[in-house]
């Protein structure tokens, strides 16, 4: 052997090299791009500190004395609606996610159909959902709530039919094998393998809808939203942060509660 | 065969299964069972041995159309259950209780909803949902348990138990049935010698307290010999040898496994 004998090693070949190069240079140019479309004004940039500034010395005092007559009733409406909303989802949301499960409904043109209207679902936007229900039953709670429910249809479902899709095969041919009728089947073989993941589903869900629906007053849909909405429009920033800190709160409050049940469940 | 005693038992037609001419070919021109035929009848064991991949499991399973089979004809207590389908097979299935290696219990349910759910074929959706078993049902139930030594466990949790206690579940499950035959797929695999024997004992203890023609697929040679009246040999799809474990010689055994330096 000589000194000269050794072994080559490269992780890319020169082919994979360029790959990579070109993707970088994709990537620098779509940010050269964006820049120039979102035209950054530099004069509105550097003066963004004293903005925020202003803004939370227009804030404070928060106004909390507002709270009884105008907050706690959007409030309480906006977690009615979040909770009937995730009610309404999971009653609409079962059917379709065991039609979307391909382990229990053997027919694909079903399981297809099952994923259409899960994508549907979600592909559009809250705030769009709210805007159209908005138009079809005018501004509220009624409107706010089957936005919320019809906009969690594609999560719960999708992710139910994920869990009914990983069951064990195994029970399910035992009791096929004794002579289940189809139902029964479902009921105590599916369902106890299952019920753990769809209960953490939709507290999950209804974690988010809190959330959601704080948000969706904006466009008319009901609840807190709509006072937030009407605090900025008349220039009223000490009510402006007491919906904030008020909306913040109730999160927080929800997701601890979801977090405990959860643990509990699973 | 039937004696007129006016005794409930008697007055029934002996259990039996009969299997005839049982070709399954999962692809065209391949099958993996070809031209099967036997009969177990009364209170019987019968295990069927043969190596990994000749088809036992696919055979016990075109017995209760688990897996449709390609042709031939399968008779439980005399009536042809091939051509049957929707409820009248659902009806069928529950004279055929399965016993599995996997046990396939549900684990979440407790042990007695899973041995409950022998039941299910009997009691409606209704009933299973809310829970309302036949007082009867439950009496058995807890008497079963009772028998194979579960009186203590009927409230905890198939997971928690271990793989003996969960063959036993599996076992109960199957009897609450009242089946007329009954099947178990290799029912020994996932557990240590000592259980095996145990389970087997169980096995064939209850399916003659019952009065229940059983089949066994095992690999296990010595386990079969100890605990059955009869032996089926299966190789390449087919049966080579069919008889008593006395008869069962180190040539037969050399032409259904094959090679012979693990007969030393």
């Amino acid at each position: 052997m000589t000194t000269a004998d050794h072994y080559r090693w490269q992780r890319f070949t020169p082919r994979e090299r360029l790959a990579r190069f070109a993707v970088f240079l994709g990537f620098a140019v779509a940010l050269a791009a964006s820049m120039r479309t979102v035209e950054v004004i530099p004069e509105f940039l550097y003066d963004a500190p004293t903005q925020v500034l202003d803004l939370f010395k227009r804030m404070w005092p928060i106004e909390y004395s507002y709270y009884p007559e105008g907050v706690h009733h959007a409030l309480v409406e906006t977690l009615h609606i979040a909770s009937l909303g995730t009610l309404l989802a999971i009653v609409m949301a079962i059917p379709v996610g065991i039609l979307g499960a391909s382990n229990i409904v053997r027919v694909p043109a079903l399981n297809w159909l099952a994923k259409l209207i899960l994508v549907s679902s979600r592909s559009v936007n809250t705030l769009v959902w709210a805007l159209l229900f908005v138009a079809v039953f005018g501004p509220g709670a009624l409107a706010g709530t089957i936005c919320i429910a019809f906009r969690s249809i594609g999560f719960v479902g999708k992710l139910f039919a994920e869990a009914l899709e990983e069951c064990d095969p195994g029970p399910i041919e035992a009791l096929t094998a004794a002579g289940a009728p189809w139902p029964s089947v479902f009921l105590k073989g599916f369902w106890p393998q299952a019920a753990p993941a769809f209960w953490g589903i939709a507290l999950f869900r209804w974690d988010i809808n809190v959330r959601e629906s704080a948000v969706i007053g904006l466009v008319g849909a009901g609840g807190i939203g709509m006072v937030l909405d009407t605090a900025m429009n008349l220039f009223h920033w000490d009510r402006v942060a007491l919906v904030l800190l008020s909306i913040f709160s109730v999160v927080i409050i929800a997701e601890l509660v979801v977090t405990n049940i959860r643990k509990r469940i699973i | 065969m039937t004696t007129r005693t006016g005794n409930a038992l008697a007055a029934q037609p002996e259990r039996s299964l009969r299997v005839e001419h049982l070709v399954k070919a999962y692809q065209p021109g391949k099958p993996v069972l070809n031209d099967i035929s036997f009969e177990v009848r009364g209170q019987n064991s019968v295990a069927i041995i043969g190596p990994s991949g000749t088809g036992k499991s696919t055979l016990i399973r075109c017995v209760n159309k688990l897996i449709p089979p390609t042709s031939g004809a399968v008779f439980v207590s005399g009536e042809n259950i091939s051509r049957l389908s929707g409820r009248a097979l659902r009806h069928a299935r529950r004279k055929i209780g399965m016993v599995f290696q996997e046990f396939n219990l549900v684990e979440r349910l407790t042990v007695m909803e899973n041995v409950l759910c022998g039941r299910l074929g009997y009691v409606s959706v209704w009933q299973a949902w809310r829970r309302t078993y036949p007082q009867d049902d439950i009496d058995r139930a807890f008497a079963l348990l009772e028998s194979i030594g579960l009186a203590d466990f009927v409230h905890q949790r198939a997971d928690s138990l271990s793989g003996g206690q969960r063959q036993r579940v599996g076992i109960a499950r199957a009897i609450m049935q009242e089946p007329h035959v009954l099947l178990a797929d290799e029912p020994t695999s996932s557990l240590d010698p000592k259980t095996s024997v145990e389970i087997m004992e169980v096995l064939v203890q209850l399916s003659e307290v019952h009065r229940i023609p059983l089949i066994i697929n095992i690999h296990d040679v010595e386990l079969a010999r100890r605990f059955t009246s009869r032996i089926i040999g299966l190789s390449q799809g087919g049966i080579v040898f069919d008889g008593p474990p006395a008869e069962l010689s180190n040539d037969h055994l050399k032409t259904i496994y094959g090679g012979e330096a693990w007969l030393q």
